[in-house]
């Protein structure tokens, strides 16, 4: 357990001690926010949509989340190119509490950025159905934080340099925000596009989110639910057995 | 005498795919006492150290680290030795302090004991006026006497020093090895170090062991090898031993994998 929270207690430090990296990350939630949501809010209310806002909002503290839990756990390569995960492999405590202690610092991280942008999102108008929402909606977060965590772990395990990270960025964390439904409704969409959806997990994140503060779901709350604590588990096996493979 | 060796090595080897970095090696070291593991570059000595210390897996052969098997005993192996490796592994974002107790955490130091033997080890590198800085504004120097003082915190039986002088001026150089000389006095901690700087070898470690090519190629003391050798200092000696030729650093299975991916990368 003192592994786990100190591992944690790590990464909180290092986040809050990093102003421009917090400051820096929501530049693009609140680009997509405004550019998007001011956009495309005038023809989304005549094409009987209804509040554009208040649908994208969710769709971008996602997507907030999305960013941030893949670069927390992607930050693995950094701590092996700068030696500091030495240290924490020859200690005599096993590899699952590390993974576990990492993952769930990025999570908290990653959901803190989510909080920070829901209520940006108020600025932009966004209203909850009802503010108790919040308390559901920051579990729900948590949710999705872990998931993606333990994917940038996962992917950070088998690479022993920054080379790949532009595959990275265009190839898994692009797609799968553009591709989530969290820009435009899932609904009546092409069969392709909405096959790719189904197999998306942020899109389940995204309807997830928008089922606990406005109440309305594509999917429904309880698959969203399902089929992130599902992936979310099977990720941190995959995770942990990759990380386990590690040599410096 | 397996009691009173601090680590036994047995026919130790590693391969990465065809390349022997590491080819059958044995020796001892004993309880309490300085060693020096020299050789060139690409001799094979972090591989080695990195075995003995539980970040590698060997292809074959036997490591005993105060008794427990490096392999199936990882964790009393862990506990048993601090380590201060050849490139800088503390994070630069946390303050001294900070990098002290999360080591101090990992290792089980309970509170109090914690507390006291940071602020102790941290007085005898002279960095307890500096607590409180982030690593990241830290010199070489002090970077170095940090992870010292890190390594030592849960009171390991045996120190390994991979390159600990590396890059350092000799003011410095001379600072670190009183530090870890008096250690090796009052708190009788064995010390196995690797260095290029053999005067330092020659002052300060009991037994020396050369590596070249994965082998060992000569053990003894600083005198033995002079005599072996008819060689007047160590540096002639060990010159004698491994030859003149200047060596490339092999690249390590890590670095393969770094090289493969480049080609792959390039292709995007």
């Amino acid at each position: 357990m003192r592994t786990i929270y100190i591992l944690w207690l790590r990464q909180l430090k290092r986040y809050t001690r990093s102003r421009s990296r917090i400051i820096g990350s929501l530049g693009q939630p609140l680009l997509f926010l405004f550019a998007f949501g001011f956009g495309f809010s005038p023809i989304y209310q005549r094409a009987g949509g209804g509040n554009y806002i208040a649908f994208l909002a969710p769709g971008i503290i996602a997507q907030g989340i999305l960013f941030t839990a893949i670069f927390a756990g992607i930050e693995l390569i950094w701590d092996r190119q700068f030696g500091f995960l030495k240290e924490t492999l020859v200690a005599p405590v096993s590899r699952l509490e590390i993974m576990i202690g990492r993952t769930l610092g990025g999570a908290t991280i990653a959901t803190l950025q989510g909080v920070i942008i829901f209520f940006l999102t108020l600025l932009a108008g966004f209203r909850p159905a009802n503010w108790w929402l919040l308390l559901p909606a920051v579990a729900f977060m948590f949710l999705i934080a872990t998931l993606f965590t333990a994917l940038g772990t996962a992917i950070a395990s088998t690479m022993s340099d920054f080379q790949g990270f532009q595959l990275i960025m265009n190839f898994l964390i692009m797609p799968l925000f553009f591709l989530s439904g969290a820009l435009f409704p899932l609904d009546g969409i092409p069969p392709v596009l909405a096959a790719i959806a189904s197999f998306n997990p942020l899109s389940y994140g995204v309807d997830g989110l928008r089922g606990v503060l406005l109440n309305a779901t594509h999917f429904g709350m309880g698959r969203d639910i399902a089929v992130l604590s599902a992936l979310t588990v099977l990720v941190l096996l995959i995770g942990n057995y990759l990380f386990s493979k590690i040599e410096i | 005498m397996p009691t009173s060796s601090a680590i036994t090595v047995k026919n130790l080897t590693r391969k990465y795919g065809d390349f022997v970095a590491v080819d059958g090696i044995s020796f001892d070291v004993p309880q309490g006492e300085i060693f020096a593991f020299l050789g060139p570059n690409g001799a094979g000595k972090t591989t080695t150290i990195k075995m003995l210390t539980t970040l590698l897996r060997p292809s074959a052969g036997e490591i005993l680290v105060n008794g427990h098997d490096s392999v199936r005993e990882q964790d009393a192996v862990r506990k048993s030795f601090g380590i201060v490796f050849q490139d800088q592994s503390l994070d630069e974002e946390l303050t001294a302090y900070e990098n002290m107790e999360f080591h101090g955490i990992l290792y089980g130091v309970p509170t109090e004991l914690r507390e006291r033997r940071i602020r102790e080890l941290l007085e005898i590198v002279e960095l307890w006026d500096r607590r409180d800085n982030q690593v990241k504004t830290f010199s070489g120097g002090m970077r170095r006497r940090l992870e010292i003082a890190r390594g030592l915190l849960h009171h390991p039986r045996i120190f390994f020093l991979d390159e600990p002088t590396l890059g350092l001026d000799p003011q410095t150089r001379n600072q670190i090895w009183t530090y870890i000389n008096n250690l090796n006095k009052t708190e009788k901690i064995t010390v196995f170090f690797t260095t290029h700087y053999m005067e330092e070898a020659e002052r300060f470690a009991k037994h020396i062991a050369v590596i070249d090519h994965g082998n060992i190629i000569a053990q003894g003391t600083a005198e033995s090898l002079k005599k072996k050798t008819k060689a007047s200092s160590l540096e002639d000696a060990f010159l004698e031993l491994t030859g003149h030729a200047i060596r490339e650093e092999h690249a390590t299975g890590l670095d393969h994998l770094r090289q493969h991916r480049k080609m792959w990368g390039g292709r995007r």
